[in-house]
């Protein structure tokens, strides 16, 4: 199950998020849902368009980072807020995501938008798997 | 104040963390804080500002100002110098906002002018100066433009329409760094970027009209210098940088330094501090791509400003020179820069990381506009949207100590969630609006995110520095009415 949490105390002018899945597919999804929360509210963005990704990384960690990177990039590059992540996660020599995310250009006078993300950043970021979950611990810039 | 290191007691508002304290420390770490201040520091702090002094070329002390607060890597508030021969570069000493900054801009008009139509003018100039999630700037740059704009600034905006030629001197290095390389920049930034010229941002980033109360003038004739003289004189403050461009050019070049410490064998106590050696070419790359991101900033604001100045003109129905709309001064607040001091008795050149904090150059600095060079620099402190800001100048002290640099603003103490757990957007709209304060926002949340309780007292912030004699206080300005991203 996808699930996601803010953590408070962590860091002062910025947001420290936990999220969850009990594969690595759905744990891409909480965190990239958890990061456009962040945004505006996810119930609300229409599927309407879909962008088409592909991401390898040697590590998982590293791959988790450059897909948030990839989202963040999108969300002001395509100026798009997305909600609906199909996500595939293969190994072979390296971690690779195929991935149809889907989503809304941004309407500000539609959206109940929130304070935008500037960048994932590696301060105090992990991804591990724990009692038979994915676990990743990220900080966003604000 | 949460830490188990000794922190030992220089003079009131000084404190330092001896060199023994941590394994690897290079140098002792300084905080510059009240009693009050020094209290409420958060344990990120010590940690964050003791790990910046273990890093490669760090000269005399690891620094963090009174509005410092955790950040990544470095505090917000933190200020390094490091040797250009053998010290380091790293992005997380400069932020993911490059050039994120302030900029002060007069007017000749007054409270009594202004009050009756500020609800008409904050539409005008939320209308005229994007913000928020998602705003697309009017100003659409073809990638040749934008690389006119990341290497040549506020001349740029100047040449294209976007300013007056007097507006380049009154902005910190003339609006524009030489050095910059934009073939060192990713296609990636690039197109981030691109439609967000002349746009505010969100999170702390805002467009302020402020009055000028006579009993807030601490420095006459320095006021009077920087274009502060009037009773219910009307100003405008900006607080804002590079938006999505500087953000890729910081996301890109982590991941090169992540790798770069491996190549070069560096180890770091946080991997947030990745850095690379100033002169290798992973650090030299960045450098260059990174002052294009601080042009890109300086060039925000000044677009910014000539929307400030069509909305002025506007409202009032008459052109912005008859208002008299000048710049007063522009400051960066997350910047590295090549500067000399004098260490050790010998004249020295560093790269002065200055992450949430603020150049404060002391009086006959050659990088000053003549007409402030008596006096010493402007510097632009912006507090909480409840509680005012700053007009300070710089001092020799500062020079001597800070390597030229001061506090930046009023500093978080409680977190977004936090704030937003104690506070409700509609309702500190209302709070505001009572207090005089006409406020427009492109979000209820992140309003409620940047509520006056959220920060330090501006005021205990400014009179530690001013005590201390590394900045004098000029004038306190009052907010009246705010554009928030």
């Amino acid at each position: 199950m996808e699930e996601y949490f803010f953590l408070d105390n962590i860091a002062t002018a910025d947001v420290a998020i936990e999220s969850r899945g009990d594969t690595l597919e759905e744990l891409f999804s909480a965190s990239a849902t958890a990061t456009f929360e962040v945004m505006a509210d996810t119930r609300e963005i229409q599927l309407e368009i879909k962008k088409v990704l592909h991401l390898e990384n040697s590590e998982i960690d590293g791959l988790l980072f450059d897909w948030l990177a990839e989202i963040i990039y999108l969300k002001d590059s395509e100026c798009m807020l997305f909600g609906k992540y199909v996500i595939n996660v293969t190994k072979n020599r390296n971690y690779q995501l195929d991935a149809e995310i889907f989503g809304e250009e941004i309407n500000q006078t539609r959206h109940d938008l929130r304070c935008d993300v500037k960048a994932i950043t590696f301060h105090l970021f992990e991804v591990y798997k724990k009692n038979g979950k994915w676990i990743s611990r990220f900080i966003l810039d604000l | 104040m949460e830490t188990s290191m000794k922190v030992n007691k220089i003079s009131d508002c000084l404190w330092e963390i001896p060199k023994t304290e941590k394994e690897g420390m290079l140098v002792p770490a300084r905080i510059y804080a009240n009693d009050t201040l020094f209290e409420s520091m958060d344990k990120g702090v010590f940690e964050q500002i003791t790990n910046v002094a273990c890093l490669p070329g760090i000269q005399k002390y690891a620094l963090c100002m009174p509005d410092g607060h955790w950040g990544y890597g470095f505090p917000i508030g933190g200020v390094a110098a490091f040797d250009t021969k053998d010290g380091i570069i790293s992005p997380g000493g400069i932020g993911f906002d490059i050039n994120c900054g302030m900029r002060l801009i007069t007017t000749n008009l007054k409270a009594e002018e202004v009050k009756p139509r500020i609800r008409e003018l904050i539409n005008e100039l939320f209308r005229a100066v994007p913000a928020g999630v998602g705003a697309k700037g009017t100003l659409k740059a073809s990638v040749t433009q934008l690389k006119g704009i990341m290497e040549r600034g506020v001349d740029w905006c100047i040449e294209n329409g976007y300013g007056w030629p007097q507006d380049r001197e009154k902005i910190e290095e003339c609006g524009h760094i030489p050095g910059a390389d934009p073939s060192k920049v990713s296609e990636k930034a690039i197109s981030r970027g691109a439609n967000q010229l002349g746009t505010l941002g969100s999170g702390n980033h805002y467009l302020e009209v402020q009055m000028v109360k006579i009993d807030n003038i601490f420095d006459e004739k320095t006021a009077g210098i920087f274009g502060i003289s009037e009773k219910n004189q009307i100003v405008i403050m900006v607080h804002c940088g590079s938006r999505g461009f500087g953000h890729q050019v910081a996301t890109d070049y982590l991941k090169v330094f992540d790798k770069a410490m491996k190549k070069y064998g560096m180890t770091v106590k946080d991997r947030e501090l990745a850095c690379a050696p100033f002169k290798s070419s992973e650090g030299s790359d960045y450098y260059k791509a990174m002052l294009c991101a601080a042009n890109s900033a300086f060039a925000n604001r000044q677009i910014i400003t000539h929307r400030i100045r069509e909305s002025f003109s506007k409202v009032f129905n008459t052109s912005a020179e008859n208002l008299g709309i000048e710049i007063v001064y522009d400051v960066a607040h997350n910047i590295a820069k090549v500067e000399k001091y004098k260490i050790d008795g010998k004249e020295k050149e560093v790269l002065v990381h200055r992450k949430g904090s603020t150049r404060c150059f002391g009086p006959g600095r050659k990088e000053l506009p003549e007409i402030y060079r008596s006096v010493g620099q402007p510097v632009i402190v912006g507090g909480s949207m409840q509680t005012g800001s700053y007009l300070l100048a710089g001092t020799e002290k500062a020079m001597q100590e800070t390597f030229g640099s001061t506090m930046h603003g009023a500093g978080r103490t409680m977190s977004r969630h936090a704030a937003k757990k104690r506070v409700r957007g509609d309702q500190l709209l209302k709070t505001m609006a009572k207090d005089g304060i006409h406020v427009k926002t492109a979000s209820m949340s992140g309003l409620a995110e940047e509520a006056g309780i959220a920060y330090k007292n501006i005021s205990e912030v400014v009179e530690t520095m001013d005590g201390l004699g590394i900045t004098k206080k000029v004038v306190k300005l009052k907010p009246i009415g705010n554009i928030k991203g």
